[in-house]
Protein backbone atom coordinates (compact mmCIF):
# COMPACT_ATOMS: atom_id res chain seq x y z
CA UNK A 1 0.00 0.00 0.00
CA UNK A 2 2.13 3.19 -1.14
CA UNK A 3 -0.24 6.34 -0.89
CA UNK A 4 1.21 8.75 -3.49
CA UNK A 5 1.34 12.61 -1.42
CA UNK A 6 1.52 16.08 -2.11
CA UNK A 7 4.04 17.13 -0.15
CA UNK A 8 3.40 20.51 -1.26
CA UNK A 9 1.73 22.00 1.95
CA UNK A 10 4.54 20.64 3.89
CA UNK A 11 6.75 23.70 5.25
CA UNK A 12 9.75 21.86 7.11
CA UNK A 13 11.56 23.86 9.47
CA UNK A 14 13.34 21.90 11.53
CA UNK A 15 13.67 18.26 9.83
CA UNK A 16 17.69 17.15 9.40
CA UNK A 17 16.71 13.72 8.53
CA UNK A 18 18.77 11.48 11.55
CA UNK A 19 20.36 9.57 8.84
CA UNK A 20 21.69 12.58 6.65
CA UNK A 21 23.48 14.02 9.02
CA UNK A 22 26.94 14.02 8.75
CA UNK A 23 28.36 10.84 10.84
CA UNK A 24 32.11 9.98 11.27
CA UNK A 25 31.82 6.98 13.22
CA UNK A 26 30.14 4.19 10.66
CA UNK A 27 31.91 1.26 11.88
CA UNK A 28 33.28 -0.63 14.96
CA UNK A 29 35.58 -3.11 15.40
CA UNK A 30 35.46 -4.57 18.57
CA UNK A 31 38.04 -7.06 20.20
CA UNK A 32 36.94 -8.93 23.23
CA UNK A 33 39.53 -11.09 25.17
CA UNK A 34 37.73 -11.47 28.11
CA UNK A 35 35.83 -14.02 29.83
CA UNK A 36 33.81 -12.63 32.32
CA UNK A 37 30.36 -11.32 32.52
CA UNK A 38 30.71 -8.01 32.57
CA UNK A 39 33.83 -7.71 30.23
CA UNK A 40 31.88 -9.87 27.64
CA UNK A 41 28.23 -7.84 28.15
CA UNK A 42 30.35 -4.79 27.44
CA UNK A 43 31.36 -6.16 24.38
CA UNK A 44 27.49 -7.49 23.23
CA UNK A 45 25.79 -4.03 24.30
CA UNK A 46 28.67 -2.13 22.53
CA UNK A 47 28.36 -3.73 19.53
CA UNK A 48 24.56 -3.84 19.15
CA UNK A 49 24.00 -0.23 20.25
CA UNK A 50 26.17 0.37 17.20
CA UNK A 51 23.98 -1.58 15.09
CA UNK A 52 20.71 -0.42 16.11
CA UNK A 53 22.53 3.03 16.04
CA UNK A 54 22.79 2.26 12.17
CA UNK A 55 26.44 1.45 12.39
CA UNK A 56 28.45 -1.45 11.11
CA UNK A 57 29.36 -3.51 13.77
CA UNK A 58 32.58 -6.68 13.96
CA UNK A 59 33.36 -8.12 17.25
CA UNK A 60 36.75 -10.64 17.49
CA UNK A 61 36.52 -12.36 20.18
CA UNK A 62 39.99 -14.00 21.70
CA UNK A 63 41.86 -15.45 24.45
CA UNK A 64 38.90 -15.97 27.11
CA UNK A 65 36.77 -14.07 25.19
CA UNK A 66 36.09 -17.25 23.24
CA UNK A 67 34.09 -18.38 25.89
CA UNK A 68 31.03 -15.68 25.21
CA UNK A 69 30.87 -17.89 21.82
CA UNK A 70 31.74 -21.55 23.02
CA UNK A 71 28.03 -23.55 23.12
CA UNK A 72 28.96 -24.66 26.30
CA UNK A 73 30.21 -21.47 27.95
CA UNK A 74 28.46 -18.84 26.34
CA UNK A 75 25.18 -18.74 28.92
CA UNK A 76 27.34 -19.54 32.02
CA UNK A 77 30.06 -16.66 32.09
CA UNK A 78 31.07 -15.59 35.46
CA UNK A 79 31.83 -12.32 37.25
CA UNK A 80 35.30 -12.22 39.36
CA UNK A 81 34.51 -12.07 43.18
CA UNK A 82 37.96 -12.64 43.68
CA UNK A 83 40.46 -9.69 42.34
CA UNK A 84 37.92 -7.38 42.04
CA UNK A 85 37.92 -4.42 44.08
CA UNK A 86 34.86 -2.68 42.65
CA UNK A 87 32.69 -5.59 43.31
CA UNK A 88 30.93 -5.22 47.21
CA UNK A 89 34.38 -3.49 48.33
CA UNK A 90 32.99 -4.12 51.95
CA UNK A 91 33.61 -7.63 51.77
CA UNK A 92 36.75 -8.99 53.18
CA UNK A 93 38.17 -11.00 49.86
CA UNK A 94 38.29 -14.53 51.43
CA UNK A 95 34.32 -14.58 51.51
CA UNK A 96 34.49 -14.27 47.65
CA UNK A 97 36.79 -17.01 47.49
CA UNK A 98 34.29 -19.56 49.04
CA UNK A 99 32.84 -22.23 47.24
CA UNK A 100 29.69 -21.18 45.52
CA UNK A 101 29.73 -17.42 45.83
CA UNK A 102 31.47 -16.65 42.49
CA UNK A 103 28.30 -18.51 41.08
CA UNK A 104 25.58 -16.77 43.37
CA UNK A 105 27.22 -13.49 42.65
CA UNK A 106 26.71 -14.21 38.81
CA UNK A 107 23.24 -15.36 39.23
CA UNK A 108 22.44 -12.34 41.08
CA UNK A 109 24.06 -10.18 38.56
CA UNK A 110 22.48 -12.21 35.83
CA UNK A 111 18.98 -11.93 37.69
CA UNK A 112 18.86 -7.92 37.44
CA UNK A 113 20.19 -7.66 33.74
CA UNK A 114 17.01 -9.60 33.09
CA UNK A 115 15.16 -7.23 34.98
CA UNK A 116 16.39 -5.08 32.54
CA UNK A 117 15.34 -6.79 29.85
CA UNK A 118 19.23 -7.62 28.71
CA UNK A 119 18.96 -11.16 26.93
CA UNK A 120 21.54 -14.07 27.86
CA UNK A 121 24.65 -13.79 25.80
CA UNK A 122 23.45 -16.60 23.39
CA UNK A 123 20.51 -14.45 22.84
CA UNK A 124 22.35 -11.53 22.61
CA UNK A 125 24.80 -13.20 19.93
CA UNK A 126 21.77 -13.89 17.99
CA UNK A 127 20.13 -10.14 17.83
CA UNK A 128 23.61 -8.90 16.94
CA UNK A 129 23.59 -11.43 14.26
CA UNK A 130 19.82 -10.59 12.97
CA UNK A 131 20.88 -7.03 12.95
CA UNK A 132 23.79 -7.72 10.54
CA UNK A 133 26.75 -7.70 12.74
CA UNK A 134 29.74 -10.01 12.14
CA UNK A 135 31.48 -12.23 14.82
CA UNK A 136 34.76 -14.08 14.76
CA UNK A 137 37.25 -16.11 16.29
CA UNK A 138 40.63 -15.96 16.91
CA UNK A 139 42.20 -18.62 15.11
CA UNK A 140 45.72 -18.41 17.66
CA UNK A 141 43.07 -18.57 20.47
CA UNK A 142 41.27 -20.81 19.23
CA UNK A 143 44.50 -23.15 18.31
CA UNK A 144 46.02 -22.87 21.99
CA UNK A 145 42.33 -23.52 23.48
CA UNK A 146 41.91 -26.57 21.24
CA UNK A 147 38.49 -25.44 19.93
CA UNK A 148 37.17 -26.01 16.42
CA UNK A 149 34.14 -24.16 14.24
CA UNK A 150 31.71 -27.13 16.17
CA UNK A 151 32.69 -25.64 18.99
CA UNK A 152 31.59 -22.24 18.68
CA UNK A 153 27.73 -20.93 18.34
CA UNK A 154 26.13 -20.97 15.02
CA UNK A 155 26.57 -16.99 14.31
CA UNK A 156 30.16 -17.21 14.63
CA UNK A 157 30.81 -16.53 11.04
CA UNK A 158 34.60 -17.73 10.90
CA UNK A 159 38.45 -18.46 12.67
CA UNK A 160 40.08 -15.69 11.72
CA UNK A 161 43.83 -14.61 12.33
CA UNK A 162 45.12 -11.07 12.97
CA UNK A 163 45.50 -10.22 9.34
CA UNK A 164 42.08 -10.97 8.58
CA UNK A 165 40.64 -9.01 11.67
CA UNK A 166 42.10 -5.86 10.87
CA UNK A 167 40.92 -6.42 7.08
CA UNK A 168 37.60 -5.98 9.16
CA UNK A 169 38.29 -2.22 9.75
CA UNK A 170 38.59 -1.28 6.10
CA UNK A 171 36.95 1.80 5.00
CA UNK A 172 36.73 5.27 6.05
CA UNK A 173 34.71 5.77 9.96
CA UNK A 174 36.28 2.66 11.39
CA UNK A 175 37.30 2.65 15.13
CA UNK A 176 38.89 -0.21 16.84
CA UNK A 177 37.23 -0.71 20.65
CA UNK A 178 39.48 -3.35 22.58
CA UNK A 179 38.13 -4.78 25.69
CA UNK B 1 10.92 25.31 19.86
CA UNK B 2 10.43 23.64 16.47
CA UNK B 3 7.23 23.07 14.46
CA UNK B 4 6.45 21.85 11.17
CA UNK B 5 3.01 22.38 9.27
CA UNK B 6 1.00 19.62 7.75
CA UNK B 7 -1.75 20.26 6.01
CA UNK B 8 -2.81 23.13 8.34
CA UNK B 9 -1.85 21.65 11.50
CA UNK B 10 1.30 22.77 13.55
CA UNK B 11 3.54 19.68 14.20
CA UNK B 12 5.47 20.33 17.31
CA UNK B 13 9.30 18.96 17.12
CA UNK B 14 12.26 18.30 19.01
CA UNK B 15 15.30 18.87 18.23
CA UNK B 16 15.88 15.38 16.37
CA UNK B 17 13.01 16.14 14.70
CA UNK B 18 10.78 13.53 16.71
CA UNK B 19 6.95 13.93 17.06
CA UNK B 20 6.74 15.62 20.74
CA UNK B 21 2.83 14.50 20.83
CA UNK B 22 2.07 11.12 19.49
CA UNK B 23 -1.61 12.57 19.14
CA UNK B 24 -0.62 14.93 16.39
CA UNK B 25 0.59 11.51 14.20
CA UNK B 26 -1.20 10.81 10.83
CA UNK B 27 -0.32 8.34 7.87
CA UNK B 28 1.28 11.33 5.67
CA UNK B 29 3.41 11.91 8.45
CA UNK B 30 4.36 8.46 8.26
CA UNK B 31 4.96 8.12 4.64
CA UNK B 32 6.97 11.69 4.20
CA UNK B 33 9.44 11.38 7.41
CA UNK B 34 9.92 7.40 5.61
CA UNK B 35 10.48 9.24 2.51
CA UNK B 36 13.15 11.08 4.16
CA UNK B 37 14.75 7.46 4.26
CA UNK B 38 14.02 6.56 1.58
CA UNK B 39 12.01 3.91 2.86
CA UNK B 40 8.28 3.28 0.51
CA UNK B 41 6.28 1.99 3.61
CA UNK B 42 3.93 -1.20 3.11
CA UNK B 43 1.30 -2.84 5.09
CA UNK B 44 3.62 -4.44 6.99
CA UNK B 45 5.75 -1.45 8.03
CA UNK B 46 2.48 -0.17 9.33
CA UNK B 47 1.52 -3.08 11.00
CA UNK B 48 5.08 -2.44 12.88
CA UNK B 49 4.23 1.26 13.15
CA UNK B 50 0.60 0.67 14.79
CA UNK B 51 2.45 -1.56 17.87
CA UNK B 52 5.13 0.65 18.83
CA UNK B 53 2.36 3.66 18.64
CA UNK B 54 0.10 1.12 20.95
CA UNK B 55 3.32 0.19 23.18
CA UNK B 56 4.35 3.30 23.46
CA UNK B 57 0.93 4.44 24.87
CA UNK B 58 0.69 1.90 27.34
CA UNK B 59 4.32 3.00 28.47
CA UNK B 60 6.29 0.60 27.56
CA UNK B 61 10.09 1.02 27.84
CA UNK B 62 10.57 0.19 23.95
CA UNK B 63 13.90 -1.89 22.39
CA UNK B 64 14.79 -3.74 19.88
CA UNK B 65 14.11 -6.93 21.20
CA UNK B 66 10.42 -6.62 22.32
CA UNK B 67 9.75 -5.71 18.78
CA UNK B 68 11.28 -9.09 17.77
CA UNK B 69 8.79 -10.79 20.18
CA UNK B 70 5.87 -8.87 18.84
CA UNK B 71 5.05 -11.79 16.65
CA UNK B 72 4.88 -8.60 13.55
CA UNK B 73 8.55 -9.22 12.69
CA UNK B 74 11.63 -10.84 13.80
CA UNK B 75 14.53 -8.64 14.44
CA UNK B 76 15.95 -9.40 11.64
CA UNK B 77 12.85 -8.37 9.36
CA UNK B 78 12.87 -5.22 11.92
CA UNK B 79 16.65 -3.74 10.29
CA UNK B 80 15.29 -4.87 6.72
CA UNK B 81 12.44 -3.12 7.15
CA UNK B 82 13.82 0.34 8.85
CA UNK B 83 17.38 -0.05 7.35
CA UNK B 84 19.63 2.98 9.68
CA UNK B 85 18.96 1.95 12.96
CA UNK B 86 15.43 0.40 13.01
CA UNK B 87 14.17 1.73 16.58
CA UNK B 88 14.82 5.48 16.03
CA UNK B 89 13.78 5.20 12.62
CA UNK B 90 10.44 3.95 13.18
CA UNK B 91 10.14 5.72 16.00
CA UNK B 92 10.21 8.79 14.39
CA UNK B 93 8.07 7.31 11.57
CA UNK B 94 5.89 6.00 14.32
CA UNK B 95 5.98 9.59 15.81
CA UNK B 96 6.85 8.13 19.32
CA UNK B 97 9.78 9.72 21.26
CA UNK B 98 13.07 8.27 20.14
CA UNK B 99 14.23 5.20 22.19
CA UNK B 100 16.31 5.42 25.48
CA UNK B 101 17.18 1.95 25.87
CA UNK B 102 21.00 0.74 25.14
CA UNK B 103 19.84 -2.82 24.33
Amino acid sequence: MTETLNKEPVTSKATVPANKKEDTVKKVVIICSKGTLEDVYAALIMANGALADGRDAKLFFTFFGLDAITKSKADHLHTATVGNPAFMPAMPTMIGGLPGFEKFASYMMKKQMDKLDIPNVTEFIEMIDAGGGEIYACKLAADMFKLEEKDFLPEVKGIITVGDMYALADGEGSHFIFI
Amino acid sequence: METMTMNGQQIELNEEGYMKNPAQWSKEWAHQIAGEYEITLTDKHFEVLNWLREKQAEGVALNIRKVGKSGIVDIKQFYALFPGGPLKVSSRIAGIPKPVSCV
